[in-house]
């Protein structure tokens, strides 16, 4: 084998830059730390993020989203996932993962458009480098790693990250996709966000293993475990795991967050966690860690701060205007790629919903 | 000439399309050195290069779906499953991911690509290696599923599939691997959906598909001798479904026999039964009927021939074509009682 298994085993305890009060804290060395522009960044678009996922969930009050699973709490890695990207680099985001592909640059209104329920994919997944969001648990890291390889067969740099829960690591493709990813050497990061629960099953009725990240070893991957409330443990060890992947290497992240939010907004999450664990993590929050971080180095002003709260808003009230707009659906799309050329069966059918419609309308 | 087996015709249609198209790549479980179980791949690797035609892990899961991300990214695999019955830990992938992937995008993103499934049985094969699954394939919208019964079908319908835009189950019916015919394998290069009259006739159409078709043209040759004149039909395509050659035949000879190995509750024999029902009622002289394999699990190899329809069980129902109306439920099919 290429590697001595140490070289694949991940730090005994989640790398971390920062403590909880903001505070630097001794990391493991190797990584290199993002500059301070980088982490003023990463705050400026975790708070419109922040923002993004309150008004997200408030349209489901409303009735306009059917659904919406928050990413709220799991700032630092949704906002690293979308940063430490390239442009031509390709995002596999997860049902929960809207905040990362809003803040990779697309509009909330086509992020959004799945939820809301009038298409499977309200964008262009070509255009945006962002696939569907995948409802089925972890098939998504198979595309990943298939679609890795062939970006490397083609001879390019780029790299693809692969989002998943921690449920989801149980599911089989995920492991076909590690075993897939060391074996064909592909481009290819997979960040597991362990908020905690599945639904409602807590990791250790999921996994008995010391840490996710041990996952990967097996197949001969890189890992390591991270402080997913860390912004700066987050930036760092994925900034380590793109070299890695761009060289040929996959690499595995579990990163240690929590969901504050229910599931989804249909979910009772009173049944199954008491509010003092909920409370203690809320005292472990990334955004107020990475803010008083900053702003003890000097480095984030309140008018910083008041901007960023400004963009957030911004975003929120035009995400909230262009959601109030009904959105127009014709029917006759539902026979539109299905095939290439529809089938013969599939013109009747069209022509049937065709008068149907017509006859509603007389 | 000497003479091809479908096995040479299907490595040849593979050969052919990696030679006209760099991005038509095979890969599977021993289809490199080994030139997979049945040989259909021999030689590949050897003469395209392992970039060309190589092994992955055995999950076939992980094959069909890495297959999809290569497919985003411009390549065209042809990913071989080893046998119909392990086909189906990549189910989920083939039904969620590859069927939909078109649809889901919009159109955006569009995954050809070829998944072959050497199926069905009469090889003697033991538990698991025979399965006729097509049934699972032709219920989802957003594949297309084809299956040759002809050493040149076998190639131009590979051809067809490796060019077609949309993902593509091909079923290769095993026991057809060695069938053999002199000729120059032709490229027909037209879209997949057409079914093929192999023998015309006026007093009932038989319908058939892949292992079946060659059963159905041996009781069409018995059935002359006594002076019954049949027409066979071979599908070639499940989906997209040839309404037009099916209909055309059943108007004018108003009897219809419907042969297929799977077993017959909720087959696709039920489906081509049903169309004619709706569409050729009033020429309808018959009810039609199916031949098919038992609802039994696969049966162990030294039983398969209790099972699989044979020609015997296919005259007997062109029997039942003429033209009682006194039940006879020897030959029904799909009766959970
Ligand atoms: C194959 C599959 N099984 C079940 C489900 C239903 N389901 C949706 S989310 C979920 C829990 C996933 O938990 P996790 O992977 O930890 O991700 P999280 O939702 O916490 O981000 C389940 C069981 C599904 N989407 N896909």
């Amino acid at each position: 084998m290429s590697h001595p298994a140490t070289d694949l085993l991940p730090s005994a305890t989640p790398v971390r830059y920062l403590a909880e009060d903001g505070t630097t804290v001794d990391g493991p060395a190797g990584y290199t730390q993002p500059s301070v522009e980088e982490l003023r960044e990463a705050h400026r678009r975790m708070v419109v993020g922040r923002r993004f996922d309150a008004q997200a969930t408030a349209l489901t009050k409303q009735g306009r989203l059917a659904v919406y699973p928050s990413s709220r709490g799991q700032e630092a890695c949704q906002i690293a996932a979308a940063m430490v990207l390239r442009r031509d680099d390709w995002l596999f985001p997860t049902y929960r993962d809207s905040m990362a592909m809003v803040s990779r640059g697309m509009d909330p209104v086509e992020v959004l458009t799945l939820l809301r329920g009038d298409a499977h994919c309200g964008y262009d997944p070509n255009a945006a480098r962002v696939a569907p969001q995948c409802t089925p648990l972890s098939t998504q890291t198979l595309h990943a790693t298939g679609l890795a390889y062939a970006m490397r067969r083609k001879g390019t740099d780029d790299a693809v990250l692969a989002l998943i829960g921690d449920g989801a690591t149980s599911e089989g493709d995920f492991h076909e996709a590690l075993n897939f990813a060391a074996v064909f050497e592909a481009p290819v990061v997979f960040l597991v966000q362990n908020n905690g629960y599945a639904i409602s099953v807590p990791l250790e009725k999921q996994s008995a293993a010391p840490s996710l990240a041990y996952k990967g070893v097996g197949y001969g991957v890189r890992s390591e475990q991270v402080d997913g409330n860390d912004p700066v443990a987050m930036l760092a060890v994925l900034h380590k795991a793109f070299e890695h992947a761009r060289a040929g290497k996959p690499f595995l992240i579990e990163a240690h967050t929590y969901r504050i939010e229910a599931h989804t907004n249909a979910d009772d999450a009173t049944r199954y966690r008491d509010s003092d664990e909920v409370d203690r993590w809320l005292d472990a929050d990334p955004l107020a860690r990475l803010e008083k971080h900053l702003r003890s180095i000097g480095a984030l002003t309140d008018e910083d701060v008041a901007a960023a709260q400004a963009e957030g808003e911004q975003l929120a009230a035009d995400l909230r205007s262009r959601m109030n707009a009904e959105p127009h659906l014709d029917p006759m799309t539902l026979f539109d790629h299905v095939y290439a050329r529809p089938t013969t069966q599939l013109v009747e059918q069209r022509d049937l919903l065709a008068t149907e419609l017509k006859a509603q309308e007389g | 000439m000497a003479a091809t087996t479908m096995a040479q015709a299907l490595n040849r249609a593979l050969r052919d399309a990696m030679t006209a198209d760099e991005r038509v790549l095979v890969f599977g479980e021993d289809v490199g050195q080994l030139g997979g179980v049945f040989r259909i791949t021999d030689g590949l690797t050897r003469d395209f290069g392992e970039q060309r035609c190589f092994d992955t892990p055995l999950a076939e899961a992980g094959i069909v779906g890495f297959a999809l991300g290569m497919a985003m990214g411009g390549f065209k695999p042809v990913v071989e499953m080893q046998f119909d019955a392990f086909a189906y830990p990549a189910f989920e992938q083939i039904t969620s991911h590859v069927a939909k992937m078109r649809n889901r995008t919009r159109g955006h993103l569009t995954v050809p690509m070829v998944i072959r499934v050497p199926f069905a049985g009469g090889i003697g094969g033991v538990e698991h290696h025979c399965d006729s699954s097509e049934a699972y394939y032709v219920h989802t919208p957003g594949l297309k599923v084809v299956t040759p019964a002809t050493v040149n079908d076998a190639y131009t319908l590979l051809r067809e599939a490796i060019d077609d835009p949309d993902p593509v189950i091909f079923m290769e019916p095993k026991k057809l691997y060695w069938s053999k015919e002199d000729i120059e394998l032709r490229h027909l290069d037209e879209p997949l959906g057409h079914a093929a009259i192999r023998r015309h006739g006026k007093d009932a159409t038989l319908i058939a598909y892949g292992p079946s078709v060659p059963v159905a043209l041996q009781a069409a040759a018995a059935a002359a001798e006594e002076g019954i004149d049949l027409e066979v039909i071979d599908l070639r395509s499940l989906v997209p479904f040839d309404d037009d050659t099916v209909m055309r035949s059943v108007r004018r000879t108003g009897r219809c026999v419907v042969v297929q190995e799977a077993s017959g509750f909720a087959g696709f024999g039920a489906e081509i039964v049903a169309r004619i029902q709706e569409r050729c009622f009033h020429s309808l002289a018959a009810p039609v009927i199916r031949v098919s394999g038992f609802d039994i699990p696969y049966p162990a190899p030294m039983l398969e021939h209790a099972h699989l329809p044979s020609v015997d069980r296919v005259l007997d129902a062109v029997d039942r074509l003429q033209f009682t109306d006194e039940p006879d439920h020897r030959y029904l099919t799909g009766a959970h009682s």
